[in-house]
């Protein structure tokens, strides 16, 4: 963490649960809202946000969403416990998905999530082994 | 287009209404896809979905899109609305299919969003 860091919000957010999925990016959302940031800014945010909270939800076995608040920037740090992708570069493709019939049923698996996150943000991470995925995504404010 | 225009052209029930008196809605993005509406849609269209599930209202609460159109007749439940009133999102629902929907809107002055836009 470097010295403009101010504050870390958390979520938990449980794999497979579709009811639940959102509220953690809802919560922030209306968070950042209340401190007065920019709209632009603020949906940028929340799509990256809820893409990696619905990743969480469709392909780990749970995990959390954090929002880091620094000075000049936010970061969406999205941390879960596993299985890992295999081929992070084909995830990294348009319409690549390895979504299940019932999670497309829903609205997502249109391989668009890691897509959208990259196209959103200002700088992004990611990391994946069988022990879990770790993506940061760093928009600038 | 103002959503009581939008109601007529459409035969469609307005299910929750928080419009304005300047609320003139110009663009629509239509798909069953979430993500798809993540990638493309903008803040002031309408989000026409065959799509009945509470993450249809997430999607449009994180895009700031204040109207969405539910065709095929699919008729959102207690939850889903539950949630559009809590995000201050007008809903309504049509019985025409998404195509024919799509249709109407634009021959009334609907424009759609292009992906370069």
């Amino acid at each position: 963490m470097t010295e403009s860091f101010l504050k870390r919000y958390s979520f938990d957010i449980v794999a497979n649960d579709f009811i639940a999925a959102g509220k953690g990016s809802s919560t922030i959302k209306n968070l950042l809202k209340s401190m007065g940031i920019e709209a632009n800014l603020i949906r940028k945010i929340a799509i990256t946000s809820y893409e990696a909270e619905i990743n969480i939800v469709i392909h780990s076995y749970g995990g959390q969403l954090h929002c880091d608040l620094y000075e000049d920037k936010i970061v969406i740090v999205s941390q879960d416990t596993g299985p890992g992708i295999k081929d992070v570069e084909l995830a990294l493709t348009e319409g690549y998905s390895t979504a299940t019939e019932s999670v497309r049923e829903l609205g997502f698996g249109a391989g668009m999530g890691l897509p959208n996150m990259m196209k959103y943000s200002d700088d992004f991470e990611i990391t994946s082994s069988s022990d879990g995925t770790v993506i940061k995504i760093t928009i600038l404010l | 287009m103002k959503i009581k225009e939008m109601a007529e052209i459409l035969n469609a029930e307005i299910l929750t209404d928080f419009s304005k008196d300047d609320t003139d809605i110009k663009h629509g993005f239509a798909s069953d896809l979430m993500s798809d509406v993540l990638a493309y849609a903008n803040s002031e269209s309408l989000l026409v979905t065959g799509l009945n599930n509470g993450q249809v209202i997430r999607t449009a609460e994180m895009l700031d899109m204040c109207t969405v159109l539910f065709v095929r007749g699919k008729q959102p439940c207690k939850e889903v609305i539950e949630l559009a009133r809590e995000n201050s999102i007008t809903v309504l629902a049509t019985n025409y299919t998404m195509f024919k929907t799509c249709g109407k809107l634009v021959l009334n002055g609907m424009k759609g969003i292009e992906s370069d836009d």
